[in-house]
Order: structure tokens, then C-alpha cells, then sequence
């Protein structure tokens, strides 16, 4: 699986002799939002919380709709938890709200008696080389995003005329690119994957992907289920360099279990490679770092790309890479930075550290900002499976609860809640989508996807969202 | 892949068209079939997938006599509170959790394709549960705190000879910072 961000919601509230209810506000950004419910118990404990989520987006559920990959649609399966979170009737969704721009933090914080920051990290970390940003080179988050319907990403039209495309990072997004560049088009045209991509895949000429990596092979960042994957693929075959395994055997045996099991189907995989005959093949490359994009004798595309050979220092997870002064040029004309995300600040008001990249805070009260919380990615960093994001969710519910308990947000005073921003759009010529009128765009995906024998067709386009969502 | 992508898409289709509504008003989280006590319940989806990938069957089956036992089970949830539970051999461990009230998650709901519903299982019963599937260890591996005894809850079936299971919720939450655990890359 890949990555997911967990918005949560919280319902909690002490009983205090008052019959108000307390307004809670979870605030997310595109890409990354998805409602993750806490524990019904407490839920069911306490009747006097109100949940509030803000989505820039029409649609919800971030992540889980814009970043597993089509071919994973059991991981998809926690949408349903969502869709009850967000039907209970104390929630209420409201998509189409674009906050630091639309309405303030400031705004959302005299309305509510606590604020949730919970959106994500939406840009991506850039490999800072020379020629990054010829055409062909894109990063994972726009590809997936293409792939995935992401509106911003309908016009990437990504060039799959070569023969080689490159990976750099080795994590799980990287090996779902990987992936769905050689995956049987048979298989993906049953997915929600968009048509598209679909079409643009089915005429791809790319038959070799290399997946690059600053570390070697204990160091690697994917699980294991994605390189099952990988090696499963079918009409395809493992390239490895058995350079880049000496002196793997000898570690093994003192590898804790997950990375142990990793590391033997890696090598298992590097030693076997797979039928001769297969059409296309992946593998990785490690001690590798990119320094350059090699653009073609016009100057116009990228045609290769530079990488330096590094050597390790010190093992396991905190091994480094240190340069050595090598060098070796690749040949690809697809290059793909899958290097990490990045969270951006989202209002001046909420702190920011920009070296980290995420809003500063204690176990998720952010610094120095009574009644402003954050979780998942931007309190964290972009990183962690599903179950690490959904607890760390958990942990700031938990404290948001120990808060109203101690007294520390003032549940005396009545909120507006969502009555007082919803007028105050109004004014300024923004209209919210409700979770129902989500619901709609719903159908009309689900619709469409069943005339191409997919489980839905993306809508791709904001317009033509909130034409269906309000008709 | 395809056709494990097939199996995949067969079964979840197969877990949608059986699933019920929630049977119970304590948990209105209606993600897993209702356990009607009969075998058509949420486990039938979980054995024909190891059916159709191959696996040999292990010897969990649920004969009419079986049904009828009932077979105690301690749930440990994350503040170390004991629930003891009566379940019906053939019940999924997740779902009876969920029956229960008791706090395990279960996001992929039971495809094998999260680690939500990580439990410890006692140590004299976790020698009598079948091996797990590559699949499975697979999300384990993904699980944060790992120890000998975990297994995935939405596989476990239960069986007359698990009767005094003890099911413990790994205290991921609590010992996150405390033991300064650094959450493994995606």
C-alpha cells in the first residue's frame, strides 16, 4: 500500500450541566484528506460533540482515492468506515473550501472550539538537479496523481514512447509507479484506474523500469508486499546487479523479521530473474544518486540521466551514502522522482517549521496555539502504513479529549460551528459540498464506471464535480 | 498478479454482496458481514480465498456439531482491560471483536491488505492456529510492534480447541512516543 493520511474525527465531551453542543472542526486539504473514525465508544459516551470537516476538493477521502494505486482496491475497502464516520449525525462534511484562501484559520478558530489541522503533505520534495524540469521528468505525486484522477494532474499526458524509465526512491510509491507502468493493460482496464491513463499505458512503449536508490538493499524503503508484487508481475522479469548484494547473505540472520523476509525475496528474486522470454523487465539499482538530467541534442527532452555511485557508511538504518567520484550515465525517457512529500505551510497564522516540514507541535497541540491541533502527515512527516497514520489520529484525539477534560479549551462559551462559516462563504461567492450532494458524484462515477466495466470513472474535472453535486 | 487480483476483486465482491446490516446497535460498523451464527457469515469470503489461491484447507471446518460449541475468548484492549467473549467456533476473531465493542480496527476489512487488526495471541493457542499465509505475514510485517505471538485478528478462525484465547490489542498508541519508536518509511 501506499501512503495514507488520517483526518479524524473526534467526538468527545464531558458533560458539563451545559446542553450545547461542542463544536469540533477537522480542517484537510486535497490529496489528503480522509475521515478515519476514532472508536464509536466514544462516540456513543459522549452526545455533545459536533464534527466539522473541510475539504478543498468536492470529494472526499484524500489519499485513499488519489494515492493507492488502482490495483489495490481492498486497501480502498477503509472508505467505507469513512462514508459511516461521515454520515453520522453529528459529523458534517464540507468539500469545496479551500482554507487559507476561502476562510482564515483565524476564522475557523473563533467558530469552533477546536481546530484539527489534518492536511497532509501536498507537495513534493524536489531532487534540487540540473534539468529536473525538462519535459519527461515528472515526480510520483503527479504521475500517481494522473493516474488517479487527481484534477490537477488531467493535463500531465506523460510520455510513454521510450524504452527505459528510471525511478528514483525505492519506496512504496515508487513501486507502484513501477508497477502500473508494467502491469498487463488487461488487468488495469477492471480498475478505477482513469481511462486516460488507461489508453496512454496501452500504447506505452516503456518495457524496462530501473528503480534508484541512494542506499543499498537493507536499506531499502518499500514492503514486502509491493515487491511480491514486482516480482509476480507477469510477462516480466528481475534485472539486478549482483554487485549491489555483497555481503547481503552474511547479514541476514541478525535482520529483524520484517526486513529480514524483505530482504531474502529481494535477493531470491536478483538471483532467479525470471523467464528469459518475458517482454519486459524491472529491477533495482542501489548506490545510486541522481545529479543531473541528460537532455537530448535539442536541448528539448530528457534522454538519459546522470548518476554518481555512492558508498556506504555505517549499516543499517541510519547507514549514509557517501559520494566516491563515479559516475554512470542511463539512457531512459521517462524519469520519475518518487523522494518524498512534503507538507506547505497552509495559513501565517498556523506555525510552520520549513526544514521539517510540518506544523510544530507536542504530541499534536501545535506550538504555542491554544485549541489548534494537527495529525497525520503535517504533524509528523510524510511517512507510515496505514495502521501508523490511523493511530497517530488516535493519539490526537486522545489528547484533543485530555484537553476538554483538564479544562484547557473553554466548552463554556457557545461556537457557531459550521452555521457561521458556511454564511460567511456565502458572502465571499464560495457554496460548500455536502457529504449527500458528495454522494451524487459518487453515483454518477460509479455509473459511468460500469458502462467500461470499472468499478467507477473519475470525474477529472472541478466544474463538471460541482455541476452533479449541486444539480 | 492478475489472478491474485482477480481473486482479490472476486472475493471483495463476494464480502459485498453478502454483507448485511450491522446486527448489532453498538456498532453501526457494518464493514464486516453479520455473524447470523451460520458459516455464510463474514468467515466463508476469508476460506475461498485460501481455497482459490491453493492453500490447503486447513482443518477449520465448521461442521454442524462444531457450530454449536461455543468457545470463550478474552479480548485485552489497549488500557488492559479484560473483555471475555463466548463465540461460536467458526466466528472471525475481528468480527467478534467488533461485535463486542471491543476497539480493533479492521481498515481493509479483512482482505489482507492492512495491519489494523494486529492482536497478540496467547501463547498456548498461538501454537494451535494454521500457519499463517505468505500473505499475511506479508502485513504483519507492516505492523508496528511485531513480536513472535502477532497475528492478524480478521484471520483467525476460531475453533472448540482455542476455548480460553487470549486476544491482547498491542498498546500501539501508549509506548508511540515513550519508546521513542520510529514508524518504518511507506
Amino acid at each position: 500500500m501506499v501512503f495514507l493520511e488520517a483526518l479524524m474525527l473526534i467526538f468527545s465531551s464531558v458533560s458539563v450541566g451545559y446542553k450545547q453542543t461542542h463544536h469540533f472542526q477537522c480542517f484537510t486539504k486535497s490529496q489528503i484528506t480522509h475521515c478515519l473514525f476514532i472508536s464509536l465508544h466514544h462516540f456513543q459516551a459522549r452526545q455533545d460533540a459536533a464534527v466539522d470537516v473541510y475539504e478543498r476538493l468536492p470529494v472526499p477521502f484524500g489519499l485513499v482515492r488519489f494515492g493507492v494505486a488502482p490495483d489495490h482496491p481492498e486497501v480502498k475497502n477503509v472508505i467505507n468506515t469513512f462514508t459511516q464516520t461521515a454520515q453520522h449525525e453529528r459529523c458534517s462534511f464540507h468539500g469545496n473550501v479551500n482554507v487559507g484562501k476561502d476562510v482564515t484559520i483565524d476564522e475557523l478558530r473563533q467558530a469552533y472550539h477546536a481546530v484539527v489541522l489534518s492536511y497532509g503533505a501536498e507537495g513534493n520534495r524536489s531532487m534540487g538537479i540540473p534539468g529536473e524540469d525538462l519535459p519527461g521528468v515528472f515526480s510520483a505525486k503527479d504521475f500517481v496523481g494522473w493516474y488517479n484522477g487527481l484534477p490537477s494532474n488531467k493535463e500531465l499526458r506523460p510520455d510513454l514512447s521510450c524504452e527505459t524509465a528510471v525511478i528514483l526512491g525505492q519506496g512504496n510509491v515508487a513501486l507502484d509507479v513501477a508497477r502500473i507502468l508494467l502491469a498487463p493493460v488487461e488487468m488495469l482496464k477492471e480498475t478505477d484506474i482513469t481511462q486516460n491513463a488507461l489508453k496512454a499505458l496501452a500504447g506505452s512503449k516503456v518495457r524496462r523500469v530501473l528503480i534508484v536508490g541512494r542506499r543499498g538493499p537493507l536499506q531499502i524503503a518499500c514492503t514486502i508486499k509491493e515487491l511480491r508484487e514486482m516480482v509476480n508481475l507477469p510477462n516480466s522479469r528481475a534485472d539486478m546487479l549482483p554487485a549491489d548484494f555483497e555481503g547481503i547473505a552474511e547479514a541476514l540472520k541478525d535482520l529483524p523479521r520484517p526486513r529480514k523476509r524483505l530482504t531474502e525475496l529481494m535477493m531470491k528474486a536478483a538471483k532467479e530473474g525470471g523467464d528469459d522470454k518475458a517482454e519486459k523487465c524491472w529491477g533495482f539499482r542501489f548506490f545510486r544518486s541522481p545529479v543531473e538530467v541528460i537532455a537530448g541534442a535539442d536541448g528539448k527532452r530528457a534522454t538519459g540521466i546522470r548518476l554518481a555511485l555512492n558508498k556506504l557508511e555505517g549499516s543499517g538504518e541510519s547507514a549514509r551514502a557517501e559520494v566516491t567520484g563515479q559516475m554512470e550515465d542511463v539512457d531512459c525517457g521517462l524519469i520519475i522522482s518518487s523522494i518524498g512529500y512534503k507538507s506547505i505551510p497552509i495559513d501565517p497564522a498556523v506555525p510552520f517549521d520549513p526544514r521539517r516540514a510540518i506544523v510544530p507541535n507536542e504530541m499534536g497541540r501545535v506550538q504555542d496555539t491554544a485549541g489548534l491541533y494537527c495529525s497525520g502527515w503535517v504533524k509528523r512527516g510524510p511517512t507510515g502504513v496505514i495502521a501508523t497514520t490511523m493511530n497517530d489520529s488516535f493519539d490526537t484525539a486522545r489528547v484533543l479529549i485530555q484537553d476538554m477534560e483538564a479544562g484547557k479549551l473553554d466548552l463554556s462559551v457557545n461556537k457557531p460551528g459550521a452555521q457561521a462559516i458556511t454564511a460567511l462563504l456565502q458572502t465571499r461567492g464560495v457554496r460548500t459540498v455536502l457529504f449527500s450532494q458528495w454522494e451524487k458524484i459518487n453515483a454518477e462515477e460509479e455509473k459511468r464506471g460500469k458502462f467500461l466495466g470499472k468499478p467507477r470513472e473519475k470525474l477529472l474535472d472541478v466544474d463538471e464535480m460541482l455541476k452533479i453535486a449541486w444539480s | 498478479m492478475a489472478a491474485s487480483a482477480a481473486v482479490r476483486s472476486a472475493v471483495s465482491l463476494t464480502q459485498r454482496f453478502v454483507r448485511v446490516s450491522p446486527d448489532c446497535s453498538i456498532c453501526p460498523l457494518y464493514r464486516l458481514n453479520a455473524c447470523t451464527g451460520a458459516t455464510d457469515g463474514f468467515t466463508a469470503p476469508s476460506r475461498r480465498l485460501r481455497t482459490s489461491i491453493g492453500v490447503c484447507q486447513s482443518g477449520d471446518s465448521s461442521s454442524p456439531e462444531e457450530e454449536e460449541r461455543v468457545v470463550n475468548v478474552v479480548y485485552i484492549d489497549r488500557c488492559g482491560q479484560r473483555i471475555p467473549v463466548q463465540a461460536r467456533a467458526g466466528e472471525n476473531a475481528l468480527h467478534l471483536a467488533h461485535k463486542h465493542g471491543v476497539d480493533l480496527e479492521g481498515a481493509c476489512e479483512a482482505s489482507l491488505a492492512c495491519s489494523t487488526c494486529h492482536v497478540y495471541v496467547s501463547s498456548e493457542h498461538y501454537e494451535k492456529l494454521p500457519e499463517p499465509e505468505e500473505r499475511e505475514d506479508d502485513m504483519l510485517d507492516m505492523a508496528p510492534m511485531l513480536q513472535e505471538n502477532s497475528r492478524l485478528g480478521c484471520q483467525i478462525v476460531l475453533t472448540p480447541e482455542l476455548d480460553g484465547m487470549e486476544l491482547t490489542l498491542p498498546k500501539v498508541t501508549r509506548n508511540f512516543y515513550v519508546d521513542g519508536h520510529v514508524p518504518k518509511p511507506h
